[in-house]
């Protein structure tokens, strides 16, 4: 199967860089920052957190038929793990079946990477809501100013979004005893 | 009677008790001490502002003399802005981030050890429990199960006992709300120290010791220059940063994003809505310090 995966990946990155050469990416999903169509907030985002040559999906899918049956995946892709309500869910019910390079919502509306927030927002609402008024989530920048926003994706995997444990940094030394050398 | 021919000889019973020459001195010795006192160092926090810059001028020489190349910053408190501080109980894995990136922000003593941060790691069944909170943990991995983690530094209090007991007038709360040190008027005794319910105020015991390449540079009069041996420090919200508009640097590098910070005046802020929406705790509420650092429950 790798040596099935590797030469892929190869093609696929290849792909996307003759892609990105010629027609400056085509779907265009909103550029980092873009104000989503139909709303005015605007939100200082990174770009979202691809897998190095993974995109745009489409270098690969333009040329795939769309199989929509419901299937563990076996020639690509076989390194994702959904752990993120998998009983119910699959790849389809947020990935656009149609064009790769984009997401879409329940009401089958699309929504680029850059903002998958909406997408997670549709089950998870009160974590946007707490999301956009700075509460859920990292912010760096100004307290009273610009703040930079992180995705949702920047900190759970979509995939398998429980946060992940993390290696403490090292415990404070204990106090210092007069005689005792630490 | 025969005397020792003395300047002031003791009165005699029933005369006034003070001879005139002997008043006259006193009085001149005490308005000299008054003029000199008046003339000489004063506290940074009631120096006039042409005053301060050159004495910040003056100190980043000293700090120059000594092979630290730092710039101290006077900037004054905004108006119209009182700082707050919110962290989610319920996001925090206790990974120590926030302790370390204080250390560098804040030119804390690498050896010996000087921490404003501690993490407490308590058990979920007991709840919020200093007495058997742990803060030397260290697993292969946080968060641990049936443990959650407390990171306490100072409380910011409006109703500060350290500061109702410093002897010197060292420490106080500044316009938006940082309870500062001022480390030129700070005596060691360290009351101050023993006043905190927190445990958040730490004593240089030894000159702190900074390795050169790791300094960083930004400094504030007020918060992270370089300390002296025998002087009292702590937490100031990153008075450096914060006044800039900044974040604090706790804020910017937790990657659970627990830690949360704002102006408790701005009803659009973050910790408002903090505020107003969530549960909220403050430590040992019971001693009526009144805290302007705040836990919260974010799910």
């Amino acid at each position: 199967m790798r040596r099935l995966v590797l030469p892929a990946l190869l093609v696929a990155s290849l792909a996307a860089l003759a892609r990105d050469e010629g027609s400056e990416r085509k779907p265009a999903p909103p550029g980092g920052g873009g104000a989503a169509a139909g709303t005015e907030e605007h939100l200082e985002v990174p770009p979202p957190p691809f897998s190095e040559g993974i995109f745009p999906c489409s270098g690969c899918h333009a040329d795939l038929p769309v199989d929509r049956t419901r299937r563990p995946l076996t020639a690509m892709h076989d390194d994702i793990v959904l752990r993120h309500d998998e009983e119910h869910r699959w790849c389809l019910d947020c990935h656009d079946a149609t064009d790769r390079d984009w997401l879409h919502l329940a009401s089958g509306e699309r929504v680029g990477f850059e903002e998958s927030y909406r997408l997670c927002g549709q089950c998870h609402g009160e974590k946007l809501r707490d999301w956009r008024a700075g509460v859920h989530g990292r912010r760096t920048g100004e307290w009273n100013g610009r703040k930079r926003y992180l995705l949702c994706a920047h900190c759970h995997n979509p995939h398998t979004p429980r946060f992940k444990a993390l290696e403490p940094k090292p415990a404070p030394l204990p106090p210092a005893r007069p005689g005792v050398r630490r | 009677m025969k005397h020792l021919p003395v300047k002031n000889p003791p009165a005699e019973p029933g005369a006034p008790g003070c001879s005139r020459r002997r008043f006259a001195s006193i009085a001149t010795a005490a308005a000299a001490g008054w003029l000199l006192t008046a003339c000489g160092p004063r506290r940074l926090r009631e120096m006039p502002k042409e005053r301060l810059r050159q004495a910040l001028d003056e100190m980043e020489r000293e700090y120059a003399a000594r092979g630290a190349a730092v710039k101290v910053a006077g900037t004054q408190a905004m108006p119209g802005v009182l700082f707050g501080y919110a962290l989610d109980l319920s996001r925090c894995v206790g990974c120590r981030r926030c302790v370390y990136a204080c250390v560098e922000e804040n030119n804390l003593s690498r050896d010996p050890q000087v921490h404003w941060i501690r993490v407490l790691q308590m058990d979920k069944e007991k709840g919020v429990d200093f007495k058997d909170a742990e803060p030397y943990y260290q697993p292969a991995e946080v968060p641990e199960e049936g443990h959650f983690y407390v990171p306490v530094s100072c409380q910011q209090c409006r109703n500060a006992p350290c500061v109702k007991t410093c002897p010197t007038g060292a420490t106080w709360m500044e316009p938006d709300g940082i309870v500062v040190i001022d480390y030129d008027w700070c005596i060691g005794c360290r009351c101050c120290m023993a006043a905190c319910p927190y445990g958040a105020r730490h004593f240089n015991w030894a000159q702190p010791t900074v390795p050169a390449g790791e300094l960083n540079p930004a400094t504030h009069f007020l918060g992270n220059r370089p300390r002296p041996k025998g002087v009292v420090e702590k937490c100031t919200f990153c008075i450096q940063r914060v006044r800039e508009g900044r974040y604090p640097a706790c804020v910017e590098v937790c990657p659970a994003g627990a830690r949360k910070f704002g102006n408790l005046l701005d009803p659009d802020s973050e910790i408002r809505y903090i505020i107003e929406t969530k549960r909220i705790l403050v430590l040992k509420q019971e001693l009526n310090t009144l805290p302007k650092f705040f836990y919260f429950y974010g799910t």
